[in-house]
């Protein structure tokens, strides 16, 4: 399988990137790590005229902090986020989803910027983000802007990214001291997307839940907060029977598509599942047990 | 359409040749260079038979466009036997019967290769996460695991 003929741009810096962006305006995708646009490609379900390689814009990698915030290059890759201490010691929540993503030639190339901006509720960096609440720095031909995770996925491959834009970074703000994390996600194989996965972002202040963010993945059009399950456990001492009405309105909030790993009651009765997990992996690493 | 003149080291050697720019880099290693140890499995970056090394990692040549190697290294398993011998990795899998068909092998050899690099004495359950990308529809996996467990011995050993 090889894709339509394109054309072969390789970006020497963003502002080269966004200069072509502009220039061939729809015609031109952006190529990441090549893990979802260029199956896409082989498919003809994507046939951009141009490719802008981002691959060799060296300042778009890397992992670091600064004032209060962990700063990811879009172009770090799985790898690199799973070999990042800044990344195990402040916010685990990445590296440990990035583990579950794909196999590991796939995270080699697989890219955290790529992984967000194409917008395939299927992706795990999205749920992640939302967990987390951060923020995406987007550049294109009228400067930067800066988005909040939670108002950029708006449908499946449907992001705020417009037209000649693209993302450069990603910014965390660092959990504080007494935080919590879980990522579980259910898959048939090593490689396939979720069937359904669940991340958590929480805070105890003594056994109280001052702050608890559950968000989805591959369970609706796109990657979603669960605000009303989130709100509910908010404020309370969590236990075995919060979490299962937590996991009652998560599962009210999914929308699901049937498709080969399963239907749709299967797919939402799993999402409630992985909330569970992901609520009690996030109390015990709180807990610090 | 025009084609772009692509040079990289394949081998330990230089090697450079013209290629459109959607042709992949499974392709023209194979078809082009004419090295045809590394398969093409599935063409969708699942099954590994692919694997190739390029600058140090390992990584499925039919999801990289070969324009994108200009200017690297890369290794296939035609470059593992160094003077005659077979590398520790292809030793391991003879003597443990680590294949029944052969498709996957050459893949299968790639990334034991490197994954022995990333971490010279793993565990039986390490070497199933390191080599989860690279698939065998014969084997089950037992004899896979055994012969990376002998060849991490055998490197070591060295």
């Amino acid at each position: 399988m090889i894709p339509s003929a394109f054309e072969y741009h390789a970006a020497t810096s963003v502002a080269d990137a966004v200069s072509m962006l502009g220039q061939y305006g729809e015609e031109a995708k952006i190529l990441a790590g090549g893990h979802s646009l260029l199956p896409m490609m082989k498919l003809r379900f994507a046939e951009p005229a141009h490719l802008i390689d981002i691959n060799g814009i060296e300042e778009l990698r890397g992992v670091r902090e600064e004032g209060g915030n962990i700063c990811i290059g879009a172009m770090t890759t799985e790898n690199q986020l799973i070999a990042s201490q800044l990344l195990w010691d402040k916010c685990p929540l990445i590296p440990q989803a990035a583990k579950l993503v794909a196999d590991p030639q796939v995270r080699n190339r697989g890219t955290i910027g790529g992984d967000i901006a194409h917008g395939d509720p299927g992706n795990d960096h999205p749920a992640i983000m939302l967990a987390l609440g951060a923020s995406f720095v987007l550049v294109g031909p009228n400067g930067e802007r800066k988005v909040p995770a939670g108002d950029f996925f708006l449908g499946t491959y449907f992001t705020l990214l417009e037209e000649g834009e693209m993302m450069t970074e990603i910014q965390v703000p660092i959990p504080a001291a007494g935080s919590g994390c879980g990522y579980s996600k259910l898959k048939r194989k090593t490689g396939d997307y979720a069937t359904a996965a669940a991340a958590v972002q929480l805070q105890l202040s003594g056994d109280v839940c001052s702050n608890i963010t559950i968000s989805l993945t591959n369970v609706a059009p796109c990657s979603f907060i669960a605000t009303d399950a989130s709100e509910y456990l908010t404020g309370k001492i969590i236990d075995e029977s919060l979490i299962s009405e937590a996991a009652e309105k998560v599962m009210a909030a999914c929308d699901p598509a049937e498709d080969l790993r399963g239907d749709i009651e299967y797919k939402t009765s799993m999402a409630g599942e992985m909330a569970r997990r992901a609520i009690r992996q996030a109390l015990t690493n709180a807990k610090g047990e | 359409m025009s084609k772009t003149h692509i040079q990289f080291k394949l081998n330990g050697s230089e090697v450079e040749t013209l290629v459109e720019p959607r042709e992949l880099l499974i392709h023209v290693i194979r078809e082009q260079l004419g090295q045809t140890g590394s398969h093409i499995g599935c063409e969708t970056s699942h099954c590994g038979a692919c694997t190739v090394d390029l600058n140090g990692e390992s990584l499925k040549s039919c999801t990289i466009l070969a324009v994108q190697a200009n200017g690297a290294e890369v290794a296939t398993v035609e470059g593992l036997a160094a003077s005659g011998e077979l590398h520790a990795v292809q030793e391991a899998f003879m003597q443990e019967h680590g294949l029944q068909c052969g498709f996957c092998t050459p893949g299968m050899l790639m990334r034991s290769y490197r994954f022995l690099q990333e971490n010279p004495n793993p565990t039986e359950e390490d070497i199933r996460q390191g080599m989860s990308g690279n698939l065998c529809r014969c084997t089950g996996y037992q004899n896979i695991v055994k012969a990376i467990q002998v060849a991490a011995v055998k490197l070591q050993a060295k």
